[in-house]
């Protein structure tokens, strides 16, 4: 543990005087780590990070419900269903091939400008609309490991009680499966969350916009650093409390001896 | 009447035919044992039984009534119980819930109801204290007791036992086996794969050699203990005899 703390010390120590004693230094220090600046910008941009920490909290719940809809559709057996266990298959291929910025960009400029007066002309609507649709994407397979990670005998203890397939999948299957899954769960949120960032492309002004304008407005790029430093306020504990869960997990799977 | 009835019954899996031709009568209060080598087909036998496995030819009659290709299938399973080796209780469930899930959502009793149930059978079969225990907490002897009490619960009409005891430690297996015997005493009818010759011996009225996916043999303990006709019932006992010594 001492040891881990020296060299960790040390190793930043060199880091650090490494960069103060570059040539360029006294600029970047000036340009990104001015405190004045950094005292100015911060308020505005944490009132900004309001939205973003909103589009988090809304897309997280749509994902999570869209997302199992889609990891069950994909887990219907038989060929009456296969129409839908390949149109889940297509869907979570397309959403993860791609890019995150060029769907919200098509989203987001391209649906409030067919001008049709029933669909919402909001960049946010549109913003967390499309990252619902990537984000499903990932969080389906995720679950979808979960539910194939149980094994068949648990559906056919189930099923030899009577229960039908929905009841076994809701009492049996699914309570057991997302409990598996919540650390890698967790970590796509954590995705998310910087993620949430793109929807400032579409104007929103949400922490990064706002960081962005301040920084146009004074040729003082220390905006970014607020920025920065509210996304890592969030993302750090989520990271924490994610591995805390994996090593309860594994503890108890040590201590429990078997499945 | 019977209780059940299977009528050439074949099953197989891709190209490989497990089940061939099995006929298979049990009478109601009757117990009747299964032996026969690993890969013979006894689960296959008592999965076909339950329904959890389709049959390529055959019949299956429940009460005389046919249950081959029955519309619902689950009002079906609800009146077979079936006991696996593996436990497979729910492990995210405590022992009341594992006991008390079906009764609530297939039976519809209400939750007082099919608590009043569960407690009566925990308490007959020694686990009065541990209905708030979860899966894992609990010895294996414990767990299939537990999934015994589970297909209790449903007051089924026949229990199906898949060798309930070979995944138990050595000095777990009498308290099982116990409950078992109470069943049988108290007349539920019954059909078990077993590796306990001893017990089989004990416990049913009549004995069945599975060979290969036939059932090569039948008759009372008595006949195909001390006096089997096939020899290849011979051969497996003394397999299992020799096996026993060593
Ligand atoms: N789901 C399955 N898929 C393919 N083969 C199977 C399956 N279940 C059982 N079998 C095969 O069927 C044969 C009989 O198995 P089983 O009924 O489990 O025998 P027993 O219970 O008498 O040991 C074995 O050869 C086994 O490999
Ligand atoms: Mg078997």
């Amino acid at each position: 543990m001492a040891i881990a703390l020296g060299s960790t010390a040390v190793f930043f120590v060199v880091v650090a005087v490494a960069i103060t004693h570059a040539p360029g230094w006294p600029e970047v220090r000036r340009q990104f780590f001015d405190w004045g600046e950094f005292k100015a910008t911060f308020p505005e941009v944490a009132r900004a990070f309001l939205l973003n920490v909103k589009i988090f909290c809304i897309a997280e719940v749509l994902i999570l419900v869209f997302a199992l809809v889609l990891a069950v559709l994909r887990s219907l057996p038989g060929p009456v269903f296969f129409p839908l266990r390949a149109l889940a298959i297509v869907y979570a291929d397309l959403f993860r091939g791609i890019p995150t910025i060029l769907v919200i960009a098509m989203l987001g400029f391209g649906a409030p400008a067919l001008g049709l007066s029933y669909i919402p002309k909001s960049v946010i609507f549109w913003g967390i609309v499309s990252l619902v649709l990537i984000y499903s994407a990932y969080v389906s397979e995720v679950y979808r490991a979960g539910i194939d990670s149980i094994h068949p005998s648990q559906e056919a203890a189930a099923r030899s009680l009577g229960l039908s397939r929905g009841q076994t999948l809701r009492r049996v299957i699914l309570p057991q499966a997302v409990r598996r899954v919540i650390p890698p769960l967790l970590n796509d949120f954590i995705g998310l969350q910087k993620d949430t960032a793109l929807v400032g492309t579409l104007g929103a002004i949400e922490a990064f916009q706002q960081s962005q304008i301040d920084t146009n407005a004074t040729f003082n790029f220390t905006a970014y650093l607020s920025a920065a430093v509210l996304f890592v306020a969030i993302t750090i504990p989520l990271a924490r409390f994610t591995d805390w869960l994996v090593l309860r997990d594994r503890r108890r799977r040590v201590a429990g001896g078997t499945t | 009447m019977s209780a059940l009835a299977v009528e050439r019954l074949t099953k197989s899996f891709g190209k490989h035919v497990v089940l061939r031709g099995v006929d298979l009568e049990v009478a109601e209060h009757e117990v009747v044992a299964l032996i026969g080598a690993s890969g013979s087909g006894k689960s296959t036998l008592l999965r076909c039984i339950n329904l959890l496995e389709a049959i390529d030819e055959g019949r299956i009659f429940l009460a005389d009534r046919e249950i081959t290709g029955a519309r619902d299938v689950n009002a079906v399973r609800r009146r077979i119980g079936i006991v696996f080796q593996s436990f497979n209780l729910f492990p995210h469930m405590n022992v009341m819930r594992n006991v008390t899930l079906a009764p609530r959502d297939v039976l519809g009793l209400s939750k007082a109801e099919a608590e009043t149930r569960a407690v009566e059978l925990l308490d007959r079969f020694g686990l009065a204290d541990k209905r708030l225990e979860y899966p894992d907490r609990l010895s294996g002897g414990q767990q299939q007791r537990v999934a015994i009490v589970r297909a209790l619960a449903m007051r089924p009409e026949l229990m199906l036992l898949d060798e309930v005891t070979s995944a138990l430690d050595p000095e777990l297996v009498a308290e099982v086996l116990q409950v078992i015997g109470e069943l049988a005493q108290g007349g539920m009818t019954m059909v078990l794969a077993t590796h306990e010759m001893s017990f089989a011996r004990d416990i049913a009225n009549r004995v069945c050699f599975l060979d290969e996916g036939r059932i090569l043999e039948v008759g009372t303990p008595d006949e195909i203990f001390t006096n089997p006709k096939e020899p290849r019932t011979q051969q497996f006992l003394e397999r299992i005899i020799k096996a026993r010594r060593l």
